[in-house]
């Protein structure tokens, strides 16, 4: 069973990293968006079983891709991970307010991004 | 699990790195036009959110790869530049001081998470309590909450991230009118559209947010809610959206008793009603004219379009467009074209031989012009390759302005940087080597050179020095001229220190010319100043400028008017990585002299060579020339003579210097990439590098700047 993973962060290397952090895993798949306006375009283009997404973006936020994916019927059920930077901690909890499931800060154990997205894609909470 | 990514080894880390310094790079930029906005009395609050955002991506990088210094210090200026956005701190001088210090100390932290020079703890710490004490004595003023104030839907300013939130108190404040403008778009080509749609309001007023509504009607389109601040009635927005089939609704204020005030009294709707004229795919109305068509998917779309859309349309575009290689993929690329010009060599002579035995016919014509025209192809591909690698040199004027500016303060010294040029392009790895020079120079200057304001008004001169650099291309080479008004090399202290420190007797010393005086100055450990001042710092004099450029096979000459400044001139190799040469011959060995420094090629009878204080010279049109013998530098078996009793010379020049290389035969002329020597060779003088020859032989490349230098300074740079 192969997974797609929605990656969307503004910075190349941040999101090059992310991408192959979760590829190590068995099936899994990184679709990358460098921008919210990407994040919009890639959405429709195929069902995706998870969107890990950054909160400081240009062109939308990352607050409005959440609000935007939750309030969506065709995507509201995809789980949503947050990795923001350490200090936004307000903008965090509007993440997880908006119906984010989970979050990480940067810097963060490529470990724990892995555990979380097993966690995820298995249907976890 | 497999063992999870690691982010501070490889290829990830060079990423993050690479990364980085471009961020920095932006920093800067952004810092300096802060600077010019704030002399100019101008308010940019995107340009500080853009700055705010580079600390903020900064910190984020520095954590993973594992820069813990950089992170924290990154941290701490995002909070002060945090502040400033949210207008808790003024942009004051001091402010923008520390700033510039910050990016200058990233570039420093850069480098050490390179692998590079460590950077003093106490200077990180310093600068980090500076920024946090300057946001502690702004932080005491209290908020209030003008939210309340408006009718905004909850759902709106659920999404707004903090600094959003702000934008919108900040137009609240302002009493600026809020509107929300609502566009659908195509779903494919939606960035497009909402980019133009977006610098038109930019032109009304300032965008708080953008929200991509999340109800659409359809699956082939996509709603979005605009949240303008603007000073305007709604019908001038409205015409201002017409082309792009957006609905404008003002946002209700209230009094302040939190009742909807009369004038706003129609309330927004609650859930997106479909837009009027909601006909997708991006059909403009039959009405529309020329203006609806500027939304539209038509050709012709974009030139109607307004002007500023445009632009936003193609930056979009450019930034998508562009890609990083790692030099080294570079140098690898110019090296399999090195290879294959040994190739193009080998089927020229081929086509050569099979032409002269079987006559031109047949496949030796075939040959010929398969060879020509791969020739031809293998000539752009280098041309194309060579065009990569060039950069401007204005990546490093940037550095330098905010050297200056800073450095001038610490001497309490009023300095205008000139620059020119900025856009003369260079090889990536010739333009980073040249930073620290020419910042050695630029030091140099505004310590020595330039005088302090009060010397400068007794001296007639106004009590602004001026530094100037001006770069330009001249034929193969890039020449940087660094000038200054300041009051010169004070040329008899200069012959005072040469005789102190032994380097000439009293006689020869009086006879010294002024160039000769001049290039005393660039021998190891040569100072005419006495007192060691903090800007140039102690022991780094224009000899390790002079190595810095000779490494880089360039040339520096000096020129200096007594009162009136002085000019340093940098002589450049455009490139380092493949060149033309001529191959000479000598003692039986093959070398390779850059075409580019050739200026002639003579045949003199032996007996015009004469010799002048122990020194071969030629006479040539009435100047001396001085020779130099290939077999005696590297010390070679010497040649028998020739028959003819004729001398070949190569006469090479760099920047006005000339300098006759005796050869006992030439070989011809070919393309060479050079490649760098080991260690123990790298250290000789006279080499540049070493490059293989059809039949892989190996011979060396001769470095003509440092030869002539050397012929220069010869003597005296052995005694001293």
């Amino acid at each position: 069973m192969d997974y797609d993973v929605l990656v969307v962060e503004d910075s190349a290397s941040m999101r090059a990293f992310i991408s192959s952090t979760i590829e190590e895993l068995d099936g899994v798949r990184a679709v990358q968006a460098a921008s919210g306006f990407e994040a919009l375009k890639e959405l429709p283009r195929r069902a995706f079983h998870l969107v890990i997404t950054d909160i400081n973006m240009p062109d939308i936020n990352g607050l409005e891709l959440i609000r935007f994916i939750r309030e969506n019927d065709r995507y509201a059920k995809i789980p949503l991970i947050v990795i923001s930077t350490e200090g936004s901690q307000r903008d965090r909890e509007r993440g997880l307010a908006l119906g984010a499931n989970n979050y990480l800060v940067k810097p963060f154990d490529p470990a724990q991004l892995q555990e979380l997205v097993t966690r995820y894609l298995k249907g976890g909470p | 699990m497999s063992e999870p990514g690691d982010a501070s080894g490889g290829k990830a880390l060079g990423d993050f790195l690479s990364e980085a310094q471009e961020i920095i790079e932006h920093l800067n930029r952004d810092v300096l036009k802060l600077d010019d906005n704030r002399k100019r009395g101008q308010h940019e609050p995107e340009l500080i959110n853009n700055i705010f955002r580079s600390a903020h991506s900064l910190k984020g990088l520095a954590g993973m790869f594992g820069a813990r210094g950089m992170s924290d210090f990154a941290h701490a200026l995002e909070s002060l530049l945090d502040g400033l956005r949210m207008g808790r701190v003024a942009i004051e001088p001091e402010v923008l001081d520390l700033l510039f210090e910050s990016v200058e100390l990233f570039n420093q932290l850069i480098v050490e998470a390179s692998g590079g020079a460590k950077v003093a703890k106490r200077t990180v710490t310093g600068l980090k309590k500076q920024l946090e004490k300057l946001l502690e004595s702004a932080r005491a003023r209290a908020e209030d909450n003008p939210l309340e104030l408006v009718e905004l839907e909850p759902a709106m300013l659920g999404v707004l991230t903090e600094y959003e939130e702000y934008r919108l108190v900040d137009n609240i404040r302002r009493g600026m009118d809020l509107f929300r403008v609502r566009a659908s778009f195509d779903l494919m080509s939606f960035d497009e559209h909402l980019a133009k749609l977006t610098s038109v309001l930019k032109t009304a007023g300032e965008l708080i947010s953008t929200l991509p509504s999340s109800a659409p009607a359809d699956d082939q389109a996509i709603d979005f809610d605009l949240l303008v601040g603007a000073r305007m009635e709604p019908a001038e927005l409205e015409a201002l959206v017409r082309p792009f089939e957006a609905r404008v609704e003002r946002i209700p204020r209230r009094d302040a008793q939190g009742r909807p005030t009369l004038r706003d009294l129609p309330a927004p709707p609650a859930t997106p009603a479909p837009a009027p004229g909601r006909a997708r795919p991006a059909a403009p109305p039959a009405a529309g004219g020329a203006e609806a068509e500027a939304e539209g998917e038509g050709e012709g779309a974009e030139q109607r379009a307004p002007a500023p859309a445009d632009l936003a349309a193609v930056s979009l575009r450019s930034v998508s467009q562009t890609v990083r290689v790692d030099i080294k993929k570079l140098d690898s690329l110019m090296n399999i074209v090195g290879e294959m010009v040994l190739v193009r060599t080998a089927m020229q002579a081929i086509s050569e031989q099979l032409k002269a035995e079987q006559g031109f016919s047949g496949l030796a014509v075939d040959l010929f012009k398969a060879a020509r025209t791969f020739s031809r192809r293998l000539d752009e591909l280098q041309a194309g390759i060579m065009e990569v690698r060039m950069v401007p040199l204005g990546q490093n004027f940037e550095k330098l302005s905010r050297m200056v500016r800073k450095l001038s303060r610490t001497a309490g010294k009023e300095v205008e940087l000139r620059l020119s040029g900025a856009d003369t392009e260079l090889d990536k790895l010739i333009v980073e080597d040249l930073a620290d020079p020419l910042m050695h120079i630029l030091r140099n200057a505004l310590d020595h050179g330039l005088e302090s304001p009060a010397e400068r008004r007794a001296a007639g001169k106004s009590e602004t020095g001026v530094i100037r650099i001006d770069a330009y291309q001249k034929g193969n080479h890039v020449v940087i001229e660094v000038a200054d008004d300041g009051r010169g090399v004070d040329l008899d202290r200069v012959r005072a220190k040469a005789m102190e420190r032994g380097l000439v007797d009293g006689e020869r010393a009086a006879e010294l010319s002024e160039r000769e005086l001049l290039n005393l100055l660039f021998l190891p450990g040569f100072s005419t100043s006495d007192q060691v001042s903090e800007l140039s710092g102690r022991g780094v004099g224009l000899d390790v400028v002079k190595t810095n450029i000779a490494n880089l096979r360039g040339m520096i000459d000096m020129h200096s008017v007594p009162g009136q400044g002085t000019r340093l001139l940098l002589t450049l190799p455009i490139t380092l990585a493949i060149i033309r040469a001529l191959l000479v011959r000598t003692s039986e060995e093959i070398y390779a002299i850059p075409l580019s420094s050739v200026i002639e090629i003579l045949e003199v009878a032996g007996q015009r060579v004469r010799t002048l204080d122990r020194r071969e010279v030629l006479e040539l049109r009435g100047t001396t020339l001085p020779l130099l013998r290939l077999q005696e530098l590297f010390e070679l078996p010497a040649a028998p003579p020739s028959e003819d009793g004729q001398t070949k010379v190569v006469v090479v020049g760099l920047a006005e210097n000339r300098l006759g290389i005796v050869v006992d035969g030439l070989i011809g002329q070919q393309d060479i990439v050079i490649k760098a020597l080991g260690p123990s060779l790298a250290q000789v003088p006279g080499i540049a590098g070493a490059t293989n020859l059809a039949g892989q032989q190996t011979i060396l490349v001769l470095d003509v700047g440092s030869l002539i230098q050397e012929a220069r300074l010869g003597d005296m740079g052995r005694q001293a």
